[in-house]
């Protein structure tokens, strides 16, 4: 009786799981399906299993090297764009954000009644401002210094929407390291800087990691100011890719383009899980 | 003690720079709310209040502020709930967890905006596979983008896909790292598992369950690029939030001067109502625990 109980919600768990495991890829599926096919396949209603339900071809796939002249998408462009900007800007904010939240992890600041924690929480609330309303200084500014449409005003723009999550990781990170490390270091004859990068950073790998990748994705992935704050000399991947689907470009190139401009943030995502396992996130949220 | 001479090198570079990113910006938009600046009259001049004044009446803000609520509360409450229940399912040792966590946590990594084109074919009402399964169960011809309420569910829908990935990871390592001697009480004491759940899981969740919510209560407030993708606040204004009418209303129409105070006004409101919300919400929630134990 009890052997039939447990079987029945062994049963109800695993269902649950494959329900949510399939709805969670049904897109990227469906996507790939799409990328494959060719006008048979779209305007006759959904099909979804290549070579019984429709031909496969090529051409989506194709279209991401072609010209746009040509009827492609041209998309080595912006992949490198989104490339240099999101790794340049997520490597500044992961080493100002991490001397930031060593500092505040270490020492004692204090401006006027504010302390450590107002400091951490004043980086980390930037993050309730909505991209919409910087949106407008952002544009004005950048026009004025010269930097709309340029790489480095978008950097500028990344850098402080990434510093907030490297500290909000990184604090709570260094809390975790004990300071017996830094003292030991410095009975050494390191200054507190060389004691930082000698001993302090080695030792902190997987947060490093955490930080880093959290700032790759959101880079990555950030579409606000990419759509407004640069335009034809520098363009960013996920507004190209967005621009297609107004543009009547066929559902093969669409799916191909989406899932090309993805396939790097699923193979993030897949380092993600591996240092997340290790536990280092539990304390970041616990108020 | 570490040696305290230094710790400026340390924070001043961050703060610096998010002082020139962030506030700085955000003073000129105070001054700029102040303007008349718009596609006619650009530039710096003064107007007083009235901009304030304009926007008080202005009905398409406030509807604006009433669809972003709407559908951040849908969009929090079934993502913390699923993901609760995903998280919940995964916690102790289970065959393929790895796997199942693994794949869980994609959505949340990819582009969100990218994933919105995705599903607008997903959800086309002719071509689209959504229509054609749920045909298979008699149901036929949806309106998914192009009527009020299928549109609203369509993008709470792909919130709900992409967000309760967070909520599953945040929640999964919140169980994790709970203490293992509640537990063994429960056991002696001979709890089942939903009374475990109820007087013990969930009162230790208190903390946990409220910094995950306020997170996602922040970044969901910003929704606009799945709408923006799917439905450009369609039809009519049914899917339009206050981000999304913010964009058109100064990048698009290049009101800047009257946007500027738009923004002021609903940056407020955020804040009150964030600080509001994590005020009552850790009451009800740890208050009710201290109670107990």
């Amino acid at each position: 009786m009890r052997g039939a109980r447990v079987n029945l919600y062994s049963g109800l768990k695993y269902g649950a799981l494959i329900i949510w495991a399939v709805f969670v890829v049904a897109p990227f599926l469906w996507a790939l399906s799409t990328s494959f096919k060719s006008d048979n396949g779209v305007t006759g209603g959904a099909t979804y299993i290549p070579f019984l339900e429709y031909e496969p071809t090529l051409d989506g796939w194709a279209a991401l090297f072609r010209d746009t002249s040509s009827g492609g998408i041209s998309m080595q462009g912006p992949y490198l764009a989104s490339l240099i900007v999101s790794l340049v800007s997520s490597g500044i904010a992961l080493a100002l954000g991490t001397l930031a939240a060593y500092g505040l992890s270490r020492f004692t600041f204090r401006a006027g009644p504010l302390s450590n924690s107002d400091i951490t929480f004043f980086f980390i609330s930037q993050r309730i401002m909505p991209p919409a309303i910087l949106a407008i200084p952002y544009f004005l500014l950048l026009q004025f210094t010269g930097l709309l449409d340029t790489h480095i005003g978008l950097i500028l723009v990344y850098v402080a929407m990434l510093l907030p999550i490297v500290v909000w990781v990184m604090v709570d990170f260094f809390n975790t390291v004990p300071t017996e490390l830094d003292e030991a270091a410095m009975i050494d004859g390191c200054n507190p800087i060389q004691a930082f990068y000698r001993i302090i950073l080695p030792n902190c790998g997987p947060g490093l990691v955490v930080a880093g990748l959290l700032c790759i994705i959101f880079s990555w992935s950030e579409f606000f100011f990419a759509l407004t704050l640069s335009f034809a000399k520098v363009q960013m991947l996920p507004p190209t890719i967005v621009i297609l689907n107004s543009n009547k470009v066929p559902w093969w190139s669409l799916s191909a383009s989406a899932l090309a401009s993805v396939v790097p943030l699923v193979i993030v995502a897949f380092f993600l899980e591996r240092y997340l396992s290790r536990g280092n996130l539990a304390g970041t949220i616990r108020e | 003690m570490i040696d305290s001479r230094y710790k400026h090198i340390f924070l001043f570079p961050a703060l610096l720079v998010l002082v020139a990113i962030i506030i700085f910006p955000l003073i000129y938009t105070v001054r700029l709310s102040f303007s008349g600046w718009d596609i006619n009259r650009p530039g710096l001049d003064s107007v007083g209040w009235s901009n304030y004044a304009r926007a008080f009446v202005d009905g398409g803000f406030w509807n604006s502020m009433g669809t972003l609520y709407q559908m951040v509360f849908f969009c929090v409450l079934f993502e913390y709930t699923l993901g609760f229940g995903l998280a919940l399912l995964l916690w102790k040792q289970v065959k393929a967890g790895r796997f199942f966590r693994l794949l869980f946590i994609i959505p949340m990594c990819v582009t969100p905006v990218v994933m919105a084109v995705v599903w607008k074919t997903i959800f086309h009402e002719t071509l689209g596979p959504l229509n054609d399964i749920l045909s298979w169960f008699g149901i036929s011809g949806v309106p998914w983008l192009s009527e009020a309420t299928p549109a609203f569910i369509s993008i709470i829908l792909v919130d709900v896909w992409q967000w309760t990935s967070l909520m599953f990871i945040l929640l999964l390592a919140g169980l994790m790292s709970l203490p293992k001697e509640p537990y063994e009480a429960a056991q002696i004491d001979g709890a089942g598992p939903i009374r475990t759940f109820v007087h013990v899981t969930f009162p230790l969740m208190a903390p946990i369950t409220i910094g995950a919510l306020v997170i996602r209560l922040i970044e969901s407030s910003k929704l606009m690029e799945t709408i923006y993708a799917m439905t450009s606040a369609g039809p009519g204004s049914a899917t339009e939030t206050t981000s999304y009418l913010l964009y058109i209303r100064s990048l698009r129409e290049f009101q800047i001067g009257y946007t500027a105070s738009l923004s002021i006004i609903y940056l407020v409101i955020m804040i009150i109502a964030l600080a509001l919300f994590a005020k009552l919400l850790s009451r009800a929630l740890i208050g009710r625990s201290e109670a107990r134990t």
